[in-house]
């Protein structure tokens, strides 16, 4: 479609255009189209996200019985997660003990995730010449997300289990004599089922900023004698770096809130953030889980500050 | 229509046909009058919530062909139900719950009590619910919500549970069992006979409890009251030291490795058992005959101490009036009259009108599930598929010898919100 054709079935929607205004006055100034360009998505965000935010900040600060809220202010969802927690110090509380466990299995999950997908993604942007073999080969990265979330998960039993196939495998060659338990219901187990599962994420935003990285950059690099490492560090990470940021973002927000992956790869025994929102839902204390996913909230937007310091984001975009 | 006869002539075919669809919908459309009118296609639907346990397609199909009314079934956890009744009471019509969730749901004031008087069925139903003790006399143990404490409310709009019969009844009952721990017994290889053996080295990370807070709890008491280190006056009903204690005994073993795993579904607790990730473990009855079913043997251990027991009711929503009400007694009357009583019975469960379900089995049958006889043929489940082999028995025995060895009921504490921050900690240490 020619810019003048576009001009007459829309007048005003494309505000640069002298010619448009000349034949036709514009009602509509710019700032108001950009409003209306941007307005569907704001209200969207603010129907399903920012007020339904409120009301759990709100509903945190009120008191519950068994069976109600009581719309009264109360401190009592805080107080209570932070229940001992300086009495018994130098040891941890509750909180403390399953905010430090979420923490370390999000630290290896990211790291892992990041390791496995830069790499992953190199191959894709640099390696692989035909953009059919790089959409093909990304689709294949999907196949962990064809199955449900449960079933992919149950799936790991038979592998990993006592009597699964590692073990059974590994104990018939002689390796071992006896089952690894640690396979199965461990921080291993978990730490493998959300690397499997989250990888894609850090792959996409990454692949997506290398395959934008100007070849004749590399070109230049490799003609001005820089080794394929240093073209690496000095060229092709600061230039990743936006992707890397944004999958690391991924990976972080999805697995401090996750409490399923982790309650049946960790065989339930293992706390998580997200679980104790879980369980106090369950037992209809409603403030008391509204508290906790407050404090998940500002922990977790605490992080992507810290990432986003260190990375523009909306400078590098 | 070919071209060669042309599309403007009308032929006596399509005439007839159009005529006959144009009556047709005349009469769709009730432009034909002078017909007596038949309000049929009024369907009577009640929305049901509950858990899975009593929702079979069996039964909803039985109860449209035996009364009309359709059933819809709104199925979620025990802990949904109950969240539920509190955030959308008008999301339902009939509510199928356990009786401990009452102590929350009463309160709030969102369901309605049904009238015992209109209970065809009433004065049938086993004396476990209204007197606490077996048809044959046996005295049934108190601990926990147990169901005959909140059988009845003062009024009809009282939020108080009556401590003798009145005719509000808040659950009718329907179905209950006898809850104990799941053993595998060809890698167990001697007899249990405690429930202290959860926590017994023996088992070292191959033991597992349900990680359902007030459910977990009493498994635990059990198990604590069994090793001798305390003995509790209401195992439902704990202090908060006695809390403390439990969780104790609990963190100390799960920081041994005593446990595999908790579990928190249904098909996890099979999954566990069958692939001998653990040997013994909290288990449901259904739950142990999925294992058996897939060949691996797995016993439902009757133990020294007795059973944990469970039962749940109907009452309906508070939003529920006129013949929306009727419909709803018209279906509990159909629900205790035999043939879902029966339905529930053939799954290991036991139907709250023992006599109705009776006259809908074969004496065969009633004489393996009620009676602790050893099976004369095969016992086979409502889908047709093989139970048992003729000769088993069922383990624990006979109605009077499961139901009469009871020790407590599921139940809702007084420090119901210290004992799920308790568990919390639990899970976490």
């Amino acid at each position: 479609m020619s810019e003048e054709v576009l001009q007459q079935a829309s007048p005003g929607l494309i505000p640069g255009s002298g010619t448009a205004r000349a034949a036709k006055p514009t009602r509509l100034s710019p700032s108001f189209i950009s409003w209306l360009q941007a307005g569907p998505m704001m209200l969207v965000f603010l129907a399903f996200f920012l007020i339904p935010l409120v009301f759990v900040v709100i509903v945190s600060f009120w008191d519950y019985n068994e069976y109600q809220l009581l719309p009264a202010f109360s401190g009592r969802g805080y107080t209570d997660t932070f229940e001992g927690c300086l009495a018994q110090l130098p040891d941890l509380c509750t909180i403390g003990k399953t905010y430090l466990k979420t923490l370390k299995l999000c630290f290896m999950v990211w790291a892992i995730t990041l390791f496995i997908g830069f790499w992953v993604a190199y191959f894709l942007a640099f390696h692989v010449k035909s953009k059919t073999w790089q959409m093909g080969l990304s689709l294949l990265c999907t196949i962990p997300f064809w199955t449900s979330n449960v079933i992919r998960m149950i799936a790991w039993i038979p592998l990993l289990g006592r009597n699964g196939l590692v073990n059974s495998g590994l104990v018939k060659t002689g390796l071992i004599n006896h089952p690894l338990e640690w396979l199965l219901f461990s921080e291993f187990s978990v730490v493998l089922a959300l690397v499997h599962l989250f990888t894609f994420f850090m792959v996409v935003p990454i692949f997506n900023s290398m395959i934008r990285i100007d070849k004749s950059l590399i070109e230049a690099a490799y003609d001005a004698g820089a080794t394929g490492f240093q073209t690496l560090v000095n060229v092709i990470i600061p230039l990743a770096k936006p992707g890397i940021v944004i999958g690391s973002i991924f990976v972080i927000t999805i697995v401090m809130g996750d409490f399923i992956t982790i309650g049946v790869m960790g065989g339930q025994q293992i706390a998580a953030a997200g679980k104790i929102i879980e369980t106090r839902v369950n037992a209809l204390q409603f403030p008391a889980a509204a508290a906790n996913a407050v404090i998940l909230l500002v922990i977790t937007f605490l992080i992507i500050t810290m990432m986003s310091r260190i990375v523009d984001i909306k400078k590098e975009l | 229509m070919s071209k060669t006869t042309g599309t403007k002539g009308v032929s006596r075919r399509t005439l007839l046909k159009g005529t006959a669809g144009l009556a047709g919908l005349a009469a769709g459309s009730g432009a034909i009058t002078g017909f007596p009118y038949v309000k049929s296609a009024d369907a009577k639907v009640l929305r049901y919530l509950g858990t899975a346990v009593n929702e079979g397609d069996d039964i909803s199909k039985q109860c449209l062909k035996d009364t009309g009314i359709k059933i819809e079934y709104i199925t979620a956890t025990t802990d949904d139900v109950t969240k539920r009744v509190m955030t959308q009471p008008n999301s339902f019509d009939v509510l199928d719950t356990e009786y401990f969730s009452l102590k929350k749901i009463v309160p709030s004031g969102n369901i309605l009590a049904l009238d015992a008087r209109k209970i065809k069925e009433f004065d049938n139903i086993t004396p476990v619910f209204t007197k606490g003790q077996t048809p044959g006399g046996k005295k049934i143990g108190g601990q926990g919500t147990a169901p005959w404490k909140v059988l009845y409310l003062e009024g009809k709009d009282s939020k108080k549970f009556a401590t003798s019969a009145t005719e509000f009844v808040t659950l009718i009952p329907t179905v209950y069992n006898a809850d104990t721990l799941g053993i595998r017994p060809d890698l167990i290889k001697r007899p249990i006979s405690s429930w202290s053996e959860l926590l017994n080295p023996e088992f070292k990370g191959k033991a597992s409890i349900l990680n359902i807070p007030s459910i977990g709890i009493m498994d635990a008491a059990m198990v604590v009251e069994a090793t001798g280190k305390y003995k509790y006056a209401d195992k439902g009903n704990m202090t908060k030291e006695e809390i403390d204690l439990t969780m104790k005994v609990m963190t100390e073993a799960k920081k041994a490795g005593q446990f595999r795993a908790f579990w928190k579904d249904f098909n996890e607790s099979v999954n566990l058992m069958a692939s001998g990730e653990t040997v013994i473990q909290s288990m449901w009855s259904p739950a142990v005959t999925k294992v058996r079913s897939m060949g691996i043997p797995c016993t439902f251990q009757p133990l020294k101490e007795g059973y944990r027991s469970w039962a749940s009711g109907f009452c309906v929503s508070k939003g529920v009036s006129g013949p929306k009400l009727e419909w709803a007694y018209e279906f509990v009357n159909w629900f205790l009259s035999g043939y879902a009583g029966a339905y529930l019975n053939r799954q290991g469960y036991y139907s709250a009108v023992l006599s109705t379900a009776k006259a809908h089995m074969e004496p065969y049958e009633w004489a393996y599930w009620m009676e602790g006889k050893p099976a004369e043929k095969d016992i086979k489940a409502p889908d047709g598929s093989l139970l048992e082999k003729a000769g088993a028995v069922r383990d624990g025995g006979s109605y009077e010898d499961r139901m009469g060895g009871v020790a407590c009921w599921n139940a809702v504490m007084d420090e119901n919100d210290y004992m799920v921050r308790k568990w919390n900690e639990f899970i976490a240490a």
